[in-house]
C-alpha cells in the first residue's frame, strides 16, 4: 500500500511526529516490561496494587530504596508510575476498541441503509452529545459507584456517538460509488457489501485518528481518577497518584518545594503519554487533510 | 427557506433531544432503589426523615412511565430534588454556586478566544516560520497538559515557592468577611463586579489576585484548540481568490491578513463556540476543585465524590439543557454571520 509508505515517510520527515513515535515507543517498552522494571515484592498478590512502605502520611523524598520517593500513605511512586503505564494502555485500548466496534456497527448501519434507521441512530447520538462529556462521565461513574470499570463504561458512553457519526459520514461518501452498485448488482448481501466494499474503502482515516485518541481517553480517565472517581485507593494509576499529592503541594515555610516529586513525577508521566499521541495526531491531521497538504 | 421557519424547525428539533436527555437521566436514576431515589423529589431536609411517605407520594414503586411522568412534572416545576452537599434544593444550589463560576468564565472566555485568534492568525500568516512552529508546539503541549497537573504546578510555584503570592480560594479571609458585612452590597455575587459597584479597590485587587491562577489554567488548556482551528481556517482563507485580488490591488500585507483573510476565517471559530462552552464547563470542574473555588464545578465534584446523586444528575440535566440552547443560538447566529449558508435543502 503506497498510501501507508507515504504516511510513514511523512511521519519520519517531521521532527515533531518522530518525537511522538519515540515517546510512545518508550511507554510501550515500560508497559511490556513492567514486571521486570518494577518487580512486585514477594507475597504480593495483585501486581496493580502499589506496595506501601509504612502508613505515615508525609511523602518521603527519593532514596535508594524508592528511587522516585513515596507519596502520601507511603505508596512507592516508581512502582506506581511504571504499572500505571500498563493501566493507561489498558484503559485506552479497551475504551477505544469498544467505541470503535460500537461506532462501526451503528455508523455503517446508519450510513448504508439511511432512512428511518439512520434517523433513529442519529437522534440517539444527539442525546449523548447534548452533555458536556466530563459532566456526563462524572454522573455515570457516581451512579455506578467509583471503580476502574465504571470509568471505562463512562468513557465509552460519552465517546461512541462522535465515532458513529464520523463512520456514518465515511460510509455515506462511498455509498453511491459504482463499485458498491456493481457488487449489489451481482447479488452480494448487504452484510458482504458493507464488510468487503464500503468499510474498507471508507474508514481508514477515521480508524487512524481514532487510535490516536487513546491519549485523550487516558487524559479523561486520569481526570476522573484525580477527582476521586477512579479505581480504589492504592491501584497503580497516574491520576490517583497525582491526587495523593494534593495536600502536599506546598511544603513547610523553610522549604516550600519539599514535596515536588509527589506531584511532578506522576503528572509528567501523564503529560508525556498524552503528548506522544498528540504529536503523532497533529502530523496525521496534516497528512490526511488534503486542503493543507497541497500547501 | 426563510429565517423564521428555519428557527422554528430548529426549535422543533430540540424537543426530541431534550425528551431523550430526560429519559436517559431518569434511566440512570432507576439504577437506584426507591429509598435512595427519594432525595430526587424532596425540597426540604425535614422530609428526608420520612422516606416511606415520599415513596408513596411520588409513586416510586409504580411502573417506569408513571414514575417518569411524576418526575418530569416535578422537574418542569423547577424541583430537581435535594442536594445534601449544599444543604438546599438542587435548583437553588445551582443558582447559589453559579456566580462564582461565571466570574471565572467572564475572564477566561474572552482570553481563550482573543488569544487563540491572535496567535492562530500570526501562525498562518507566517507559515513555517519560527512563530508557526512555536505556536504549534505550544498548542500541542497545552492540549496534552492535564488541567489538574497544570493547576497543581502553578500552585506549587506561585503559592508555595513565591510565598503565597497567588493564593487559592476566592478571597482572603479579611476580604471574605468584609464582602459579607453590612457595608458591602452584593449585587451580583460576582466579586469583581460587586467590588467595582461598591467602589472598593481592596476587594477588587484581592479578587483579581485569586483569579489569576484559575483563569490562566483554564486559558492555557483550552486556547490550544482555537489557535489550531484559526490557523487552518486562515490558511484556507489566504489561498482564496479574494486574497489574491486584495494583494494584486497593492494593499499592504497587514490589511490583507487582518481584514480580508481573517474576517472570513473567523466563521469556523464561531461554529465551535458550542464546543468551547462544553470544554469550559469540563475545565471548570477540575479548575475549581484544585483552586478551592466554590462554584458549580466544585459543587458537582463534591456531589459526585459523596454520591449525592440528585445533585449530580440535576447538574447534568441543567448542563445538557444549557448546551442544547447554546448550540441552537450558535446555529442561528451562523446563518446571520455567513450569508453563503443556505437554509433548508438537504443535509450533506
Amino acid at each position: 500500500m503506497s498510501d501507508w509508505k507515504f504516511m510513514l515517510r511523512q511521519l519520519a520527515k517531521n521532527p515533531l511526529s518522530l518525537a511522538g513515535l519515540i515517546i510512545l515507543f518508550i511507554f510501550v517498552i515500560l508497559a511490556i516490561f513492567a514486571p521486570l522494571i518494577a518487580p512486585a515484592p514477594e507475597g504480593h498478590t495483585d501486581p496493580y496494587r502499589i506496595p506501601r512502605d509504612g502508613y505515615s502520611a508525609e511523602p518521603q523524598p527519593p532514596d535508594e530504596e524508592h528511587i522516585f520517593g513515596t507519596t502520601e500513605g507511603q505508596y512507592d511512586i516508581f512502582y506506581g508510575v511504571i504499572w500505571g503505564t500498563r493501566s493507561a494502555f489498558n484503559v485506552g485500548l479497551v475504551v477505544i476498541g469498544s467505541v470503535l466496534v460500537i461506532g462501526i456497527v451503528l455508523g455503517s448501519l446508519a450510513g448504508y441503509f439511511g432512512g428511518a434507521i439512520d434517523e433513529v441512530i442519529m437522534r440517539i447520538t444527539d442525546i449523548f452529545l447534548a452533555f458536556p462529556a466530563l459532566i456526563l462521565a462524572m454522573a455515570i461513574v457516581a451512579a455506578l459507584g467509583p471503580s476502574l470499570r465504571s470509568v471505562m463504561i463512562a468513557l465509552i458512553t460519552v465517546s461512541w456517538p462522535s465515532y458513529a457519526r464520523l463512520i456514518r459520514g465515511d460510509i455515506l461518501q462511498v455509498r453511491e460509488e459504482d463499485y458498491i452498485e456493481a457488487s449489489r448488482g451481482v447479488g452480494a448481501s448487504n452484510f458482504r457489501v458493507i464488510m468487503r466494499h464500503a468499510l474498507p474503502n471508507a474508514i481508514y482515516p477515521t480508524l487512524v485518528m481514532a487510535s490516536l485518541d487513546i491519549g485523550a481517553v487516558v487524559l479523561a480517565a486520569a481526570a476522573l481518577s484525580f477527582l476521586g472517581l477512579g479505581p480504589p485507593e492504592g491501584y497503580a494509576d497516574w491520576g490517583q497518584l497525582t491526587s495523593f499529592a494534593r495536600t502536599w503541594i506546598v511544603g513547610p515555610s523553610q522549604a516550600p518545594l519539599k514535596y515536588w516529586y509527589a506531584v511532578t513525577i506522576p503528572g509528567l508521566f501523564i503529560l508525556f503519554f498524552v503528548l506522544g499521541w498528540n504529536l503523532l495526531g497533529d502530523a496525521f491531521r496534516d497528512i490526511l487533510d488534503p486542503r493543507l497538504a497541497r500547501r | 427557506m426563510e429565517l423564521r421557519s428555519y428557527i422554528i424547525r430548529r426549535l422543533l428539533l430540540v424537543v426530541p433531544v431534550l425528551f431523550g436527555v430526560t429519559i436517559f437521566i431518569f434511566g440512570i436514576t432507576m439504577l437506584f432503589s426507591p429509598i435512595e431515589r427519594a432525595s430526587l423529589y424532596v425540597t426540604d431536609a425535614r422530609m428526608m426523615t420520612n422516606i416511606p411517605a415520599i415513596i408513596e407520594m411520588y409513586g416510586l414503586d409504580q411502573p417506569f412511565y408513571v414514575q417518569y411522568g411524576n418526575w418530569m412534572s416535578e422537574v418542569l416545576s423547577g424541583n430537581l430534588g435535594w442536594s445534601t452537599v449544599a444543604g438546599m434544593p438542587v435548583w437553588d444550589a445551582i443558582w447559589h454556586f453559579l456566580p462564582t463560576t461565571l466570574e471565572l468564565a467572564i475572564f477566561a472566555t474572552p482570553l481563550i478566544i482573543l488569544l487563540g485568534i491572535f496567535f492562530g492568525t500570526k501562525a498562518a500568516a507566517r507559515k513555517d516560520r519560527p512563530i508557526d512552529h512555536g505556536t504549534r508546539v505550544a498548542a500541542i503541549l497545552g492540549w496534552s497538559l492535564p488541567t489538574f497537573f497544570l493547576g497543581l504546578v502553578l500552585l506549587m510555584i506561585f503559592y508555595g515557592a513565591l510565598r503565597g503570592l497567588l493564593p487559592p480560594s476566592r478571597l482572603s479571609i479579611p476580604m471574605e468577611l468584609l464582602v459579607n458585612s453590612a457595608e458591602f452590597t452584593r449585587y451580583t455575587h460576582i466579586n469583581t463586579i460587586d467590588a467595582i459597584l461598591n467602589l472598593n479597590g481592596r476587594v477588587l485587587l484581592d479578587a483579581l489576585r485569586h483569579l489569576i491562577l484559575p483563569v490562566v489554567t483554564l486559558t492555557v488548556v483550552q486556547m490550544a484548540f482555537i489557535m489550531r482551528l484559526m490557523r487552518s481556517s486562515m490558511l484556507e482563507s489566504l489561498g482564496r481568490g479574494y486574497v489574491l485580488t486584495a494583494r494584486a490591488k497593492g494593499l499592504s500585507e497587514r490589511v490583507v491578513v487582518n481584514k480580508h483573510a481573517r474576517r472570513n476565517a473567523l466563521i469556523p471559530v464561531i461554529t465551535v463556540s458550542g464546543y468551547l462552552f462544553a470544554a469550559i464547563v469540563n475545565g471548570v470542574v477540575i479548575t475549581e476543585t484544585i483552586f478551592n473555588f466554590k462554584g458549580v464545578g466544585w459543587w458537582a465534584w463534591q456531589s459526585a465524590v459523596r454520591l449525592d446523586i440528585a445533585s449530580v444528575l440535576g447538574f447534568a440535566l441543567f448542563n445538557a439543557v444549557l448546551f442544547v440552547l447554546v448550540n441552537l443560538v450558535v446555529d442561528i447566529l451562523y446563518t446571520r454571520v455567513d450569508p453563503r449558508v443556505r437554509l433548508g435543502g438537504t443535509m450533506q
